[in-house]
């Protein structure tokens, strides 16, 4: 490949090779703060690359490969080559990790204990996950959180939280525009902006962090808070887990831990000032 | 049908967790998890070592739990044995 940069992303040592200069400058500019270490070998491979040699200069359009690839999934234009990127580093992850089992899940940490929210995109666990960081917690991650099969810890993956939509604006009030990326517009998911963690975040991000509670947010509606049984929080997990099946016992062993010691709530909110009074409700009442 | 008799899995083969209403399973060989509510985990707690049919089940259920072992225990019980066994937590004896 032409163009390459390394990543390390919590336990997790991306290679990225790519056709053109703009997605891996891209990248280098929003992983600066991220340690660096040229000589660990690559946990996972992703690759941007041209479908036909000439496409490099003619409608360049980005194809995603990597250790793992999903056969279908589309080309996209290289002014979105660094959601091609992100989309590549979150599939290899999705797909080839197994050390620890996999949520996909945000999550925040304040004194050693995490708080993981699991949901369907638009259920606003992202959202959720960038404002506490602003706010006094530690982000761990907007997208997955990793679970030691063994221990039963969570630990983060704080790549660059992708923000979209309304929750660009939102965010953006609140931070310094050199944490935010360029603007992704009209992207297969909408507007998209990515918000670099803040740097003590980064700076922990090998920090293990005891899981004390599991939500389970729903964007849109009146306020409402449903505990969860195990038996049900154990099917949402599994369903939320990338790598559940491929654990084997290990899996089993770490899910059916981390229902048993973990309360579990599903949550209605109606914006993200609610549900960020929530979180700390909950927090309060059942964390101590 | 009613009658037929099945076997519990070879000892070690499930990892059985209650998580509240749900009983998770683990299944080893098939490295399978199957998720059932009661009466299937009593169902088997209660098998043993040996091949059982029905009416030893109810039997045995009967003197844990509050039913009556003559009345409508055994084709129940059968049903549940039949879909444990499509499930490959027991097997046909």
């Amino acid at each position: 490949m032409r163009h390459s940069t390394r990543i390390a992303v919590g336990p997790v040592q991306f290679r990225i090779g790519s056709d053109w200069a703009e997605p891996v400058a891209a990248l280098e500019r929003l992983y600066a703060g991220y340690p660096r270490d040229e000589t660990r070998p690559a946990d996972a491979t992703v690759r941007l690359f041209a479908a036909r040699p000439w496409r490099r200069w003619l409608r360049p359009s980005v194809h995603i490969g990597g250790d793992f690839v999903v056969p279908d999934a589309l080309p996209l234009p290289l002014s979105m080559g660094l959601l091609a990127a992100e989309m590549g580093m979150n599939l290899q992850v999705a797909l080839g990790w197994r050390r620890h089992m996999l949520l996909h899940a945000s999550a925040v940490a304040k004194d050693g204990r995490a708080l993981i929210m699991s949901g369907e995109s638009g259920s606003g666990k992202s959202t959720l996950a960038a404002l506490l960081g602003e706010d006094g917690w530690r982000l761990m991650g907007d997208e997955f959180t990793l679970i030691d099969p063994a221990a039963g810890d969570a630990f983060a993956f704080p790549r660059a939280v992708s923000l979209k939509n309304e929750a660009i604006a939102e965010v953006a009030a609140r931070v310094d525009a050199a944490r935010l990326g360029p603007l992704l517009a009209g992207t297969p998911k909408g507007d998209i902006r990515h918000l670099i963690p803040r740097a003590d975040a980064i700076a922990a991000m090998h920090e293990p962090a005891r899981p004390a509670l599991l939500l389970f947010p729903r964007f849109g509606g009146e306020i409402a808070v449903e505990p969860m049984g195990e038996g049900e929080a154990f099917v949402r997990l599994t369903e939320a887990s990338t790598n559940y099946v491929a654990l084997g016992e290990a899996g089993f062993a770490a899910l059916t831990r981390l229902v048993r010691e973990t309360p579990a709530f599903c949550i209605t909110y109606p914006d993200s000032a609610a549900g960020i009074a929530l979180v700390g409700q909950l927090w309060a009442e059942m964390v101590r | 049908m009613t009658d037929r008799a099945y076997r519990s899995a070879p000892a070690g083969a499930l990892r059985i967790e209650a998580l509240g209403e749900l009983t998770a399973i683990f299944d080893r060989r098939s490295m399978q998890t199957h998720l059932v509510v009661s009466p299937m985990p009593e169902i088997l707690g209660a098998m043993g070592e040996e091949a059982c049919n029905p009416a030893v089940l109810a039997a045995r259920l009967a003197a844990s739990f509050d039913f009556d072992s003559e009345g409508d225990a055994r084709p129940i019980l059968a049903e549940r044995l039949a879909e444990l066994a499509a499930m490959g937590l027991v097997e046909r004896a």
